[in-house]
């Protein structure tokens, strides 16, 4: 039984048919790619897994509950934290603010009015977030604003946010979309820097073939709307259905 | 029955200033993305421009009447206006009695002529700004604009009167076949609507037929694809802002003798318009002038005595009330456009 | 799952500073420099009466004092009303339209409180907050279904409503056009005189219209007993607010104004935390409101016009939303502006420039003719604009520009001042 299941999804828009009898499996501690060529799915996938889209048939279950209908906040709350295709951070905050907000939501719950307490004055988050800091070496940044952040630190940043919540699945929705080659390295680098320090389960949709067999442990292939195969890297890379549905038609 | 049309016919020059201001906004907002408070001020300057053509048509000088003398015996002085002297004195003074519909023409160059300055020389930096800021400057601007007004043209009401053609009223009712003396109805008010249905019309066929037109209306969809065909959008836009300027400041200028102009009539109109725009659904031409005058028509409607009886007070938030159910049950509006201004 | 966190000793050995940004408590559970603004204000609204008459009485420059009782009380209660206007927009971004409602009930509950009850203000204060709490909790709960300028529209529509419904339907409970005042043949059934006179409110007998006179030479300084109690409520305002400001609440909140989207996905509910920040907000409003109540024992509808609710909106973005002491200031110019700069006529320009040649003097008091006098409405317009074009942090972000300017200039003079300098967080 793996932490995320995918079962029997369908889901059309009018006529089409963006998914069709979707089954997927993200097991504990892999990463598993969701690859496909443009147009297979991906974010249609992708918004029934985070409550944006509820789909026509069949069911999505994360540990053991069904994540269908319920609001961002819901889903988070449940264990996934979501990674953007552009890193949302809190640009007008500093740093170290926009790491204190997702341990303050992981501790407090969704809502909670601490509206006469110093905020720093609280040692166990102020703790555990320089503590977050120090782990992707973005401490002497911490007063800086977000929003001034190159591209490669608020990414990091992000990822920063979303690890310091302990999630138990780390969504990534194209994390390198739009990136020039050396930061889609960079990107690739940070990811398996993470992966090496700590067991975690993530979950990457993504087109780039580079950025999927550099990372993943497991990747299923989705195109018309249907999952071709789900194999590791190895095997699919010489697939010959896959050839032909993605390798053949991308390049 | 009768009662009822005599309310839809009330509410109709209500309606048609509603409709010609949310238009005007909802193409400013539609082409720009510019929320404009000072559309209002805008309305209020059309208006005065009524009275100025007015005033300069008056311009008078004294001239010593001989035939005449005033109560001490001396001769009296009459002050003249030079209009007379050019065109005559039969001639001038039908010239001052129409200065209202004459205005139109007075009115359309200037006022495309402060929307353009206006888009140019403010809104233009606050494209990219976000819809607070946008608010917050046009809300100053019409204070500034507001105030200008004040400081030339005082604070009392100038009463602009209609050419006497069409000042007074009919019987409508008699028209539609009811009894008589049931529906009197003033002449202007139905100038005015057939006025606005001009107006819309002309918009509405400006859009739909002329290439500016289709540029303009593909640009509302999506801006930045339009951009890329290498179409220089902005100074289409910024005429388009000339027009909306001028569309309100005609709205303006056939009001004057609904309802006498005084500086604040522009805030008055623009709270409204506002909810009207939002009700009619953000960016939808069609959806402003439908819910612009639905809403006046409905205001109208809500003053009706049995009305009142039932729910008092209810001719007072009607308006409001309809923003706020409709708001909340159908975001985008009556006919408002995906995508836009969603949260 | 194991402990991925690193342990925290390393994080503060990678950075011995680390220190210095636990804050540390100066008092009242503020830091150095927020206790510091606080007692700098505190300072100057129990001053004001001194500040704010620096003339001497009968001189030319007599007209720009504005210490008397009425425009003091003013400055306080418009500032209170901006200070929670600024919860809501400064730190959320979502810009109410129709905050005036707000104080328009808290004053409608404060005056029947008084008629009903008794002079005494503090029921009446105490009601006020509490029935534009409610109020402001039941617009708020339909109003944040919706952002940016729907929202805008929505509390607009509200307040527009309110009006309207306080003018005409509601005249039982408002008075209608007229409004509401204290009358002689109130109730009052806790005040021994009910019936016999007409009652002044009162602080447990202290009149709220009761002055204290101080001469000096020729200077004359007024202490008003209705201003204390009004800049105390204000303080205390002030200081509920700096330390919501500080607190993980404050932090959520600009978190909602910076990013949405992002805050839902880090599991955080955003609608309680604007509804919260909005009910705040509203009582604060209801709070000024019955503090007006409580210095002139009147009110009527026009208080809840939405112009009204422009100005406070007027007052914070000028002072600066999101500051802490932006808000107050604004709501002091304004009131400052409304009351003493409207004053000035042109005999008195041609007073000032009378040193001029003739020519030049007129053609200088017909420039500035138009800006003063009755017309400060356009100087205020104006001003207004530039500052949300060009000043966006509003007044507070101006005087910090030209404190750095000046900071910048001691460094290029001297070397000890240049580190002074630099230690000085940004701010």
């Amino acid at each position: 039984m793996g932490i995320l299941e995918v079962k029997n999804v369908g889901k059309r828009f009018g006529g089409l048919k963006a998914l069709d009898n979707v089954n997927l499996s993200v097991q504990e501690n892999t990463v598993h790619a969701i690859i496909g060529p443009n147009g297979a799915g991906k974010s249609t996938l992708l918004n029934c897994l985070i409550g944006k889209l509820i789909p026509d048939t069949g069911s999505v279950m994360f540990d053991g509950q069904s994540v269908l209908g319920r609001k961002p906040h819901e889903i988070n709350q449940m264990g996934i934290s979501r990674v953007f295709q552009t890193p949302e951070i809190f640009g007008d905050l500093t740093v170290f603010e926009n790491v204190m907000i997702p341990i303050f939501a992981r501790r407090d719950g969704a809502f909670a009015l601490h509206a006469f307490k110093q905020v720093m004055n609280d040692r166990d988050i102020r703790e555990r977030t320089e503590a977050m800091l120090a782990d992707v070496n973005m401490l002497d940044k911490r007063d800086a604003h977000a929003a001034s952040l190159s591209r490669g630190d608020k990414r990091r940043l992000e990822m920063a946010m979303c690890l310091s919540q302990q999630p138990k699945l780390l969504l990534l929705d194209e994390p390198t979309a739009g990136m020039a080659r050396a930061d889609t390295n960079n990107t690739i680098d940070l990811l398996k820097e993470i992966k090496a320090k700590r067991d975690i389960t993530m979950c990457i949709i993504e087109h780039d073939m580079h950025v999927v067999f550099s990372l993943a442990e497991r990747i299923t292939v989705l195109a018309q709307g249907t999952p071709l195969v789900e194999d590791v890297p190895d095997n699919i890379k010489g697939h010959p259905k896959v050839r032909e549905a993605y390798l053949g038609t991308a390049h | 029955m009768d009662a009822l049309i005599l309310q839809i016919l009330n509410g109709l020059d209500k309606g048609s200033a509603y409709a010609l201001i949310a238009l005007g906004l909802t193409l400013i907002f539609g082409t720009l993305g510019v929320v404009n408070f000072a559309h209002g001020a805008l309305f209020m300057l059309g208006a005065f421009c009524a009275v100025t053509l007015n005033r300069i048509l008056t311009l008078s000088h004294t001239v010593v009447d001989e035939s005449r003398t005033d109560f001490l015996g001396n001769p009296m002085k009459v002050d003249v206006p030079y209009l007379f002297d050019i065109v005559g004195p039969d001639t001038g003074a039908k010239l001052i009695e129409w200065s209202v519909p004459l205005s139109i023409l007075f009115a359309i160059p200037v006022m495309i002529l402060i929307g353009v300055v206006m888009e140019r020389g403010l809104i233009k930096h606050f494209y990219k700004r976000p819809h607070a800021d946008q608010i917050l400057v046009t809300f100053g601007l019409a204070i500034v604009l507001q105030e200008v007004v004040k400081y030339f043209y005082g604070a009392n009401p100038i009463p602009t009167p209609a050419p006497s053609a069409f000042s007074g009223s009919f019987d409508f009712g008699v028209l539609l076949g009811f009894d008589p003396y049931v529906i009197i109805y003033p002449y202007w008010r139905l100038v005015y609507f057939a006025f606005a249905m001009v107006v819309i019309a002309a918009v509405f066929a400006f859009l739909q037929f002329s290439t500016f037109g289709m540029v303009v209306r593909a640009g509302m969809a999506d801006r930045e694809t339009v951009g890329l065909l290498g179409i220089n959008i902005d100074r289409r836009f910024t005429i388009m802002f000339g027009i909306a300027a001028a569309v309100a400041g005609l709205a303006g200028v056939m009001y004057t003798p609904i309802n006498p102009p005084n500086y604040h009539m522009g805030m008055d109109f623009l709270v409204l318009s506002f909810v009207v725009v939002v009700v009619g659904g953000m960016g939808s031409l069609p959806g402003a002038v439908l819910a612009g005058f639905l809403l006046g028509i409905l205001e109208s409607l809500a003053s009706m005595g049995w009305v009142i009886d039932l729910i008092p007070g209810i001719n007072q938030i009607i308006i409001y009330l309809v923003a706020i159910v409709v708001l909340l049950t159908r975001p985008r509006g009556l006919m408002g456009r995906k995508g836009v201004m969603e949260d | 799952m194991t402990d991925h966190t690193t342990d925290p000793r390393t994080a503060a050995s990678a950075r011995p500073a680390t220190a210095s940004h636990a804050t540390e408590t100066a008092f009242l559970g503020l830091g150095p420099k927020d206790f510091r603004l606080l007692l700098i204000v505190i300072a100057l609204t129990m001053l004001a009466p001194f500040l704010l008459n620096p003339f001497p009485a009968g001189s030319e420059l007599a007209q720009f004092n504005a210490g008397y009782p009425d425009l003091m009380q003013r400055f306080v209660i418009f500032g209170i009303f901006a200070i929670g206007f600024n919860i809501l927009f400064g730190l959320t971004g979502y810009l109410s339209f129709g905050h005036a409602a707000f104080l328009g009930v808290g004053s409608y509950a404060a005056i029947w409180m008084m008629k009903l009850l008794t002079m005494n203000v503090i029921p009446a204060i105490v009601l006020s907050v509490i029935v534009a709490g409610i109020f402001a909790l039941l617009v708020g709960f339909i109003s944040l279904r919706r952002s940016g300028i729907y929202f805008s529209i929505l509390t607009l529509a509200f307040a527009q409503m309110s009006y309207a419904l306080a003018y005409s339907v509601l005249t039982p409970i408002t008075g209608g056009e007229t409004g509401l005042q204290a009358k002689i043949n109130d109730p009052r059934i806790l005040d021994p005189g009910a019936g016999q006179s007409l009652g002044r409110a009162n602080l447990f007998g202290l009149e709220m219209g009761s002055s204290y006179n101080l001469q000096i030479g020729d200077w004359s300084f007024t202490f008003n007993a209705g201003y204390y109690l009004a800049a105390i409520v204000m303080l205390v305002g002030f200081y509920l607010a700096i330390r919501l400001f500080r607190s993980p609440f404050g932090m959520m909140l600009r978190a909602v104004k910076s990013n949405q989207q992002r805050m839902n996905y880090t599991g955080l509910n955003s609608r309680p935390y604007t509804l919260a920040a909005f009910v705040i907000s509203g009582m604060y409003a209801g709070l000024a409101g019955g503090l007006m109540v409580a210095m002139d024992t009147q009110v009527g509808p026009e208080r809840m016009f939405w112009t009204a609710s422009g100005e406070v909106v007027l007052m914070t973005i000028l002072g600066g939303a999101g500051t802490l002491i932006g808000p107050v200031l604004g709501a002091g110019m304004i009131k400052y502006m409304e009351n003493i700069v409207s004053k000035i006529n042109d005999n008195i320009l041609h007073q000032w420039f009378s040193f001029l040649p003739d020519g030049l003097e007129d053609a200088l008091v017909a420039i500035v003719y138009p800006f003063i006098g009755k017309g400060w409405n356009l100087t205020l317009g104006i001003v207004f604009m530039l500052v949300v074009i060009f000043l966006p942090g509003g007044l507070v972000q101006g005087g910090q520009k030209v404190a750095r300017l000046f900071r910048r200039n001691n460094r290029k003079g001297g070397g000890a001042e240049s580190e002074a300098a630099k230690k000085q967080p940004a701010e």
